[in-house]
C-alpha cells in the first residue's frame, strides 16, 4: 500500500500532504523535513527511486513542484511513478494545464481529486474519464442538490 | 474546460491565501494568520447564526491554516455540523476537515459517527461515497467498531453502485489493517472473490487489493481467488491494446490491475491444477515475450507501464520459484536491463537480481552478469544505483568469485559515499569471513577496511577478527607480523591500534624471534600510538603491556617504569587509573608460574553468529539482507567438513567471555585482573557447550536436559505446551526437504525465517522473526511441540545488539518495528518420527493477539549422513534389505520439468549421496545414507527411476526399518 503523498516546490514548501496511515504531527513533520531534503538534494537525471527506512520512495518533478509518494518494501516502484503521473493528467485535465498556484489556492480540490483516485491507500479507480466523470458530477451538484434530493436515490 | 475557480470558488479564502502569500517574512505570515484566527474565532462565537457557506468558508480557511503548519485548536465543532448540511460541497469540506484533522481519541467521534450513519444509510451514491472515505482516512476503532459490520454488506450487495462497492472495498481494507479483530470473515468472503469477474475494471481493482490483504492473512478462505485472478490476467495480457477503453493506459492493457493480480498471485504457491498452472504459465511468458516487441509508444509512461508488470510477472516467477526456463527467462531479461539507458530500469533490474541471486535455479545465471554489475559500481552516477550494486554483488558472491567481489567492493569503498561507508563495510567484513578459504586472506581484508575506512568500522567488526584469530591457530603468526608491520604506518586509525594492541598482546611472541620486531620494539611501537589514542584504547592497551610482562620477562622493568609514571598512576580517568595500579601490583608480587596462569592466552571463543551480520540485518531492516545459501558462522572453522575431524573441543570456555574484550565494560572496582585468563573459570558452563556441535552426540544429549533446568526466565519466554488451537501453517513446509534455509512463514506482519544445520543425529535451527511492520509487538513469546521422539530445546541465545529489550524486560518482550528477533532451537533426533514440531508463536500488534502457527520442518532425512560406497557393495546391501517390509515403493506423476541437475540437487538436498556409475541404466538417480538417531543408525538406500514419456517417476526405498522407509518415501515423493 501507499503510505504518503508529498507535493512541495522546489523551495521545500509543502503544497499537499496526504497521509494514509494515522501518524502524529511531530511524525509528520519529521517526514516531511527529512523527504524534503533527501528528494531536493537529488541530481538532475537521477533515477526516481530511494530507499528509506523500510519503505521505497518515488519521486518525480513536475514543473516546480516535487510529487512524492512512499510505499510500502514490496510494492512496484514503476507503478507508483506512474500513480503520480495518473495524478499530475487528472489535475491537469481538471484546472486545464495546472500549475503550482492552481493547487495552492484550490487546495481543496486537489484533495478531492487525489479522494476519487486513491483511498486507503491503494488505487481506487485508475480510469481518468471515470474520475473525472465523479469529480464533475460532484461540482454540478452544488447548483442542483436541491432538484437531486427531490428525486429517488436510484 | 473550467478554470481556476470552479464550482464554487471562496472569494474570501483566496483573498486570505494571497494576503499570506505576500507576506515578506515568517513574523508577518504570523500576524497575518493571527489576525484572521480572531476573526474565524469570533465569527464562531458570534450571536448571528452563521449560513452554511460562511462557516464553509472559515471551515476551510482553518484547514488551509493547519496545513501550513500551525496548530488549530477550534472549529472542530462547525466542521461536523457542516456534515448534515445537505449541500455536497459543505459536507465535503466538512468531511476533509475532519479527515485531515480529526484524531482517533477525539471527543467528536460519536458526533461524527452519526454524521457518517446519516450519509451511509441515505442511499445516495455520492455521500455514501464520502463517508466511506471518512471512514478510510480517519480510520479509528470507534469507527471500525462502528461500521466494520456494515460495510461488508454494502459491499457485496447486488444494488450497490459500482462506485460505492470500489470505495467499500477499500475502506473495508484499511479497516482490516488497523482492526483485523473486527473484521470477521463471512459469508461475504465468497461474494468477495465474485467481484473479481466483476464487468466493471476499476470494481475489479480495488476488490483484488482487498482479497490480496485478506488472502495474505487466511490464504485457505481466499484459494478460490487463484483460478479468477488467472482467468482474468489472462484476458488482459491476451487483449488487444484498445479492448479495455480508458483502462488503457499509454498502450498497456490495464497495467494497476495486471500488477495487482499479479501480486495477489503471489500469496500462494504455484497453482496445484495443471490446466491452471499451465495458463498462468503461458500468460507469464507472454508478458516476458512483449517485452522483446518493439514499443507502441515513445513515451516513458508506456514503457513504464509495460515495465511496471513485467517486473511483477518477475517477482511472481522468483516467488513460485519452480520454474527454471521462466527463471532463466526472467535472469536474461534483467541482464538487458542493466544496460538500458534508463537509470529507473538499471536500478529496478540489479534490485530484482538481488532476489533472483538466491533461488538455486537462477544464482548461475545471476552470476554471469558479475562485470556489469562491477562496471555500474565504477560509473553508475547516482548513489542509490550504486547501493543497489553493492547489494547484488554481496547477493551474488560464493566461493568462486568471493575474492573478485570483495576486491571490487574494497576499492569502491575508498571513494564510496560516507553515507553507504558503514554498509560496505559490514557487507566485506561478512563476506570476507563467510568465504575464506586461508585466514590470512581475511586477515589482510580487515586490516585493509580498517585502513581505507577505519572511522566506519564498527566495533563488530574488530572484535570479529580478533575471535577469529584467537580461534584459528594457524593465522596467529601471520596476524602477529601483518599488524605489526601496519602499525608502522605514522598515522595508523585508532581501531588498528586496537586490534594490533589485542593481537600482540596475545600472539607477539611469535613474531618476536625477529630482531627487527623484537619484544622491545613491539612494545616501544605499541607504546608510540598510546598517547593519540582515546580512553578506552589506552585501557586495552594497558593489559597488553600486562600481557608483554608475562610473555617476555626480558621487557618487565621498561613496562613497570611506564606503569609506574605519574601520568598512569595518577590518571584522571579511573579505569586507567586503576589497570595501572593493579596491573603494577600483579606484576610484583606475582610468581612467575602465577602469573603465566593469570595471563594465559585467550581460550577460543564459542562458536557463534557473527554479530556483524546481526548489526547489518538491523541496518537494513530484516528482509533486505538477501539470504546467502548455505550461510555459516563458525568462528571455529570450517564446519563443512567438521564430521572427518576430530571435536576440536579444547577446554570449553566460559561463554562469559565471549563478548568481554576487556575495555568496552564497565566493571566493579573489585574486578581482578584474573579475569584476563579464562584459564583459571575452568569449570565449563553448559551453556557453550550446548552451542558446540561438535562436541560428541551422547555429552550434548546429557547437557541438553541440564539446561533446560536452567531455563528458568528464557528470554523470549519459552515453554513446552500443547499450541493453541491456531491453525498451523505448512504452506512452506514441503520446500524444505531438501533445503535448510529459507521462509517458513509470512504474512503482513510477521516474517519467519530458518536457517538451520545438521550433525548426525543433533541438529540447530535459527530461526528469524522479522517485525515487517513499523510498530512494536508486544508480549512476544514462542514455544515449541514437538513428540517425544524428537527433543526440542529453545535457547534464548540472541545477538547482543537485538536483545536489549528482550534482556532488560523479560516479562514483557517487544520486538521493535522493523527488527529482527532470532533465537536458536536446538534439535536432538531420539528414534524415528514422522511428526514435525509446531512453531507457535504469540504476540499483541495494535491491541490484537496474533497466534500463529507453523510446522517447522524438522524432518527424518535431515538427519542423514550420506554414505559413499561401490556398485558391488551397493547391490550386496540392496539384497541384504530384501524382506519386503524393509521395502517402499512408489509410483508418482511429476509435478515439476523433469531436469537432471535439478533432480541431483534435490536428491543431494535429501541428504543422501548420489551414487553414479552404480545403477546400469545411467538416467536412473542412486543415493545412499546412514540416519542417525540418539538410539540407533539406520542405513537406507534409494533408488529413483523417471520416465520422461510418461513424466512419470518410480521411487524405491530400503532401509533396516519399515517406518524409516515410509516416511522417507513420503518426503522424497513430494520433491518431483
Amino acid at each position: 500500500m501507499m503510505r504518503f503523498l508529498l507535493l512541495f516546490s522546489r523551495q521545500g514548501k509543502l503544497r499537499l500532504q496526504k497521509w494514509f496511515t494515522p501518524m502524529t504531527e511531530r511524525e509528520k513533520k519529521k517526514i516531511t523535513r527529512d523527504m524534503t531534503t533527501m528528494v531536493l538534494s537529488r541530481q538532475p537525471r537521477s533515477c526516481n527511486f530511494l530507499h528509506w527506512k523500510d519503505l521505497k520512495i518515488i519521486y518525480k518533478r513536475y514543473a516546480s513542484l516535487y510529487f512524492c509518494l512512499a510505499i510500502e518494501n514490496q510494492e512496484n516502484e514503476l507503478i507508483a511513478l506512474e500513480v503520480i503521473h495518473r495524478y499530475v493528467e487528472l489535475l491537469d485535465k481538471y484546472f486545464g494545464n495546472v500549475c503550482e498556484l492552481d493547487i495552492i489556492f484550490n487546495f481543496e480540490k486537489a484533495y478531492f481529486i487525489l479522494d476519487e483516485f486513491l483511498m486507503g491507500g491503494e488505487i481506487q479507480e485508475t480510469s481518468k474519464q471515470m474520475v473525472n466523470r465523479s469529480i464533475e458530477a460532484s461540482d454540478m451538484l452544488q447548483e442542483t442538490m436541491e432538484e437531486y434530493m427531490s428525486k429517488p436515490a436510484f | 474546460m473550467p478554470a481556476v475557480s470552479k464550482g464554487d470558488g471562496m472569494r474570501g479564502l483566496a483573498v486570505f491565501i494571497s494576503d499570506i502569500r505576500n507576506c515578506k517574512s515568517k513574523e508577518a505570515e504570523v500576524k497575518r494568520i493571527n489576525k484572521e484566527l480572531a476573526n474565524i474565532r469570533s465569527k464562531f462565537k458570534g450571536d448571528k447564526a452563521l449560513d452554511g457557506y460562511s462557516k464553509k468558508k472559515y471551515v476551510c480557511k482553518l484547514l488551509f491554516i493547519f496545513l501550513l503548519g500551525h496548530d488549530i485548536d477550534f472549529g472542530h465543532m462547525e466542521a461536523v455540523n457542516l456534515l448534515s448540511s445537505n449541500k455536497y460541497t459543505e459536507k465535503q469540506i466538512g468531511y476533509l476537515f475532519i479527515s485531515v484533522l480529526v484524531n482517533s481519541n477525539s471527543d467528536l467521534i460519536s458526533l461524527i459517527n452519526n454524521g457518517i450513519k446519516n450519509d451511509l444509510a441515505s442511499r445516495n451514491p455520492t455521500f455514501m461515497n464520502l463517508a466511506l472515505h471518512c471512514i478510510a482516512n480517519v480510520g479509528s476503532r470507534e469507527m471500525a467498531e462502528a461500521f466494520a459490520s456494515q460495510i461488508p454488506s454494502i459491499l457485496v450487495a447486488g444494488d450497490t453502485m459500482d462506485s460505492v462497492k470500489q470505495s467499500a472495498a477499500l475502506c473495508l481494507l484499511r479497516l482490516n489493517r488497523t482492526s483485523p479483530d473486527l473484521v470477521p470473515m463471512g459469508e461475504w468472503t465468497a461474494r468477495v472473490v465474485h467481484l473479481l469477474n466483476d464487468q466493471h475494471l476499476g470494481v475489479v481493482t480495488a476488490a483484488t487489493s482487498l482479497i490480496t490483504t485478506l488472502a495474505q492473512k487466511s490464504p485457505e478462505d481466499f484459494r478460490t481467488s487463484i483460478s479468477l485472478a488467472v482467468a482474468r490476467l489472462s484476458r488482459i495480457v491476451t487483449s488487444a491494446s484498445i479492448d479495455l477503453q480508458d483502462y488503457t493506459y499509454y498502450f498497456v492493457a490495464a497495467p494497476w490491475l495486471s500488477v495487482k493480480l499479479l501480486r495477489l498471485l503471489q500469496c500462494y504457491p504455484p497453482p496445484e491444477d495443471a490446466a491452471l498452472r499451465s495458463r498462468l504459465t503461458e500468460c507469464l511468458e507472454t508478458i516476458l515475450n512483449k517485452a522483446q516487441e518493439p514499443p507502441k509508444s515513445k513515451k516513458v509512461q508506456h514503457s513504464n507501464a509495460k515495465n511496471a508488470v513485467l517486473f511483477e510477472a518477475i517477482s511472481l516467477i522468483i516467488h513460485h520459484d519452480s520454474e527454471p526456463t521462466l527463471l532463466v527467462r526472467a535472469c536474461n531479461q534483467l541482464g538487458q536491463f542493466l544496460q538500458h539507458r534508463e537509470t529507473n530500469l538499471r536500478y529496478l533490474a540489479l534490485e530484482s537480481m538481488c532476489t533472483l541471486a538466491s533461488s538455486e535455479f537462477s544464482h548461475e545465471a545471476v552470476k554471469t552478469h558479475i562485470d556489469t554489475v562491477i562496471n555500474a559500481l565504477k560509473t553508475e552516477r547516482d548513489v542509490s544505483v550504486r547501493q543497489r550494486a553493492v547489494d547484488l554483488l554481496y547477493a551474488m558472491c560464493d566461493r568462486s568469485n568471493s575474492k573478485q567481489i570483495v576486491a571490487e567492493m574494497l576499492s569502491y569503498l575508498e571513494n564510496a559515499d560516507y553515507s553507504i561507508r558503514e554498509e560496505i563495510v559490514l557487507k566485506v567484513a561478512i563476506l570476507a569471513e563467510k568465504y575464506a578459504v586461508d585466514y590470512t586472506w581475511y586477515v589482510d581484508t580487515i586490516l585493509n577496511l580498517i585502513r581505507i575506512a577505519g572511522d566506519h568500522v564498527s566495533e563488530e567488526v574488530w572484535y570479529r577478527v580478533i575471535q577469529i584469530v584467537i580461534n584459528q591457530d594457524d593465522v596467529q603468526g601471520y596476524a602477529a607480523k601483518t599488524v605489526f608491520e601496519a602499525l608502522q604506518a605514522p598515522a595508523c586509525h585508532e581501531n588498528l591500534v586496537k586490534v594490533g594492541g589485542y593481537i600482540l598482546g596475545e600472539f607477539g611472541n611469535l613474531i618476536a624471534g625477529d630482531p627487527r620486531s623484537s619484544p622491545l620494539v613491539q612494545f616501544n611501537l605499541l607504546h608510540s600510538k598510546f598517547h593519540l589514542c582515546s580512553v578506552p584504547t589506552r585501557a586495552l592497551l594497558l593489559s597488553a603491556y600486562i600481557k608483554f610482562i608475562n610473555l617476555f620477562p626480558e621487557v618487565k622493568p621498561t613496562i613497570q617504569d611506564v606503569l609506574r609514571s605519574d601520568s598512569q598512576l595518577r590518571n584522571a580517568d579511573v579505569e586507567l587509573q586503576q589497570r595501572a595500579i593493579e596491573y603494577l601490583r600483579l606484576s610484583c608480587i606475582a610468581s612467575t608460574d602465577i602469573l603465566a596462569t593469570v595471563l594465559e592466552e585467550m581460550p577460543p571463543f564459542p562458536e557463534r553468529e557473527s554479530s556483524i551480520l546481526a548489526k547489518l540485518k538491523k541496518k537494513k531492516g530484516p528482509s533486505k539482507v538477501p539470504d546467502i545459501d548455505e550461510a555459516r558462522w563458525n568462528v571455529n572453522g570450517n564446519t563443512e567438513h567438521s564430521e572427518n575431524t576430530e571435536p576440536t573441543n579444547k577446554s570449553s570456555p566460559p561463554s562469559l567471555m565471549a563478548d568481554l574484550l576487556p575495555t568496552n565494560r564497565p566493571r566493579p572496582a573489585s574486578y581482578s585482573p584474573t579475569i584476563l585468563s579464562a584459564g583459571n573459570m575452568a569449570p565449563s558452563h553448559p551453556f557453550t557447550d550446548l552451542l558446540n556441535l561438535n562436541s560428541s552426540p551422547a555429552a550434548g544429549a546429557s547437557l541438553l536436559v541440564d539446561v533446560m533446568s536452567d531455563l528458568s526466565t528464557p528470554a523470549p519466554t519459552t515453554t513446552t505446551t500443547t499450541p493453541a488451537a491456531t491453525d498451523v501453517c505448512e504452506e512452506h513446509f514441503s520446500r524444505f526437504v531438501c533445503k535448510n534455509n529459507g521462509v517458513i512463514f509470512e504474512n503482513q506482519l510477521l516474517q519467519i525465517g530458518l536457517k538451520s544445520e545438521y550433525r548426525q543425529n543433533l541438529g540447530r535451527m535459527y530461526v528469524f522473526y522479522g517485525n515487517k511492520t513499523s510498530s512494536q509487538f508486544l508480549s512476544f513469546s514462542s514455544s515449541v511441540t514437538s513428540s517425544d521422539t524428537l527433543k526440542t530445546h529453545i535457547l534464548p541465545l540472541l545477538p547482543p545488539l537485538l536483545t536489549v529489550n528482550i534482556h532488560t524486560k523479560p516479562v514483557d518482550p517487544t520486538v521493535e518495528g522493523g527488527a529482527q528477533l532470532q533465537q536458536i532451537l536446538n534439535i536432538e533426533c531420539v528414534t524415528d518420527f514422522s511428526d514435525a514440531p509446531v512453531l507457535s508463536v504469540q504476540f499483541r500488534y495494535g491491541g490484537t493477539l496474533q497466534n500463529i502457527g507453523v510446522k517447522l520442518p524438522v524432518m527424518l532425512n535431515k538427519f542423514f549422513q550420506p554414505t559413499e560406497m561401490t556398485s558391488q557393495d551397493f547391490f550386496q546391501r540392496w539384497k541384504q534389505l530384501g524382506v519386503p517390509q524393509q521395502e517402499v515403493q512408489t509410483i508418482f506423476k511429476a509435478k515439476h520439468p523433469m531436469d537432471t541437475d535439478v533432480t541431483n540437487a534435490k536428491i543431494l538436498g535429501f541428504g543422501v549421496a548420489l551414487l553414479t556409475g552404480v545403477d546400469p541404466n545411467p538416467a536412473n538417480f542412486v543415493g545412499a545414507g546412514v540416519i542417525h538417531t540418539k538410539s540407533t543408525q539406520v542405513g537406507c538406500l534409494l533408488r529413483l527411476e523417471p520416465n520422461p514419456q510418461a513424466e512419470m517417476y518410480r521411487l524405491t526405498l530400503r532401509t533396516s526399518r519399515e517406518s524409516v522407509s515410509q516416511r522417507l518415501c513420503d518426503l522424497l515423493s513430494e520433491q518431483f
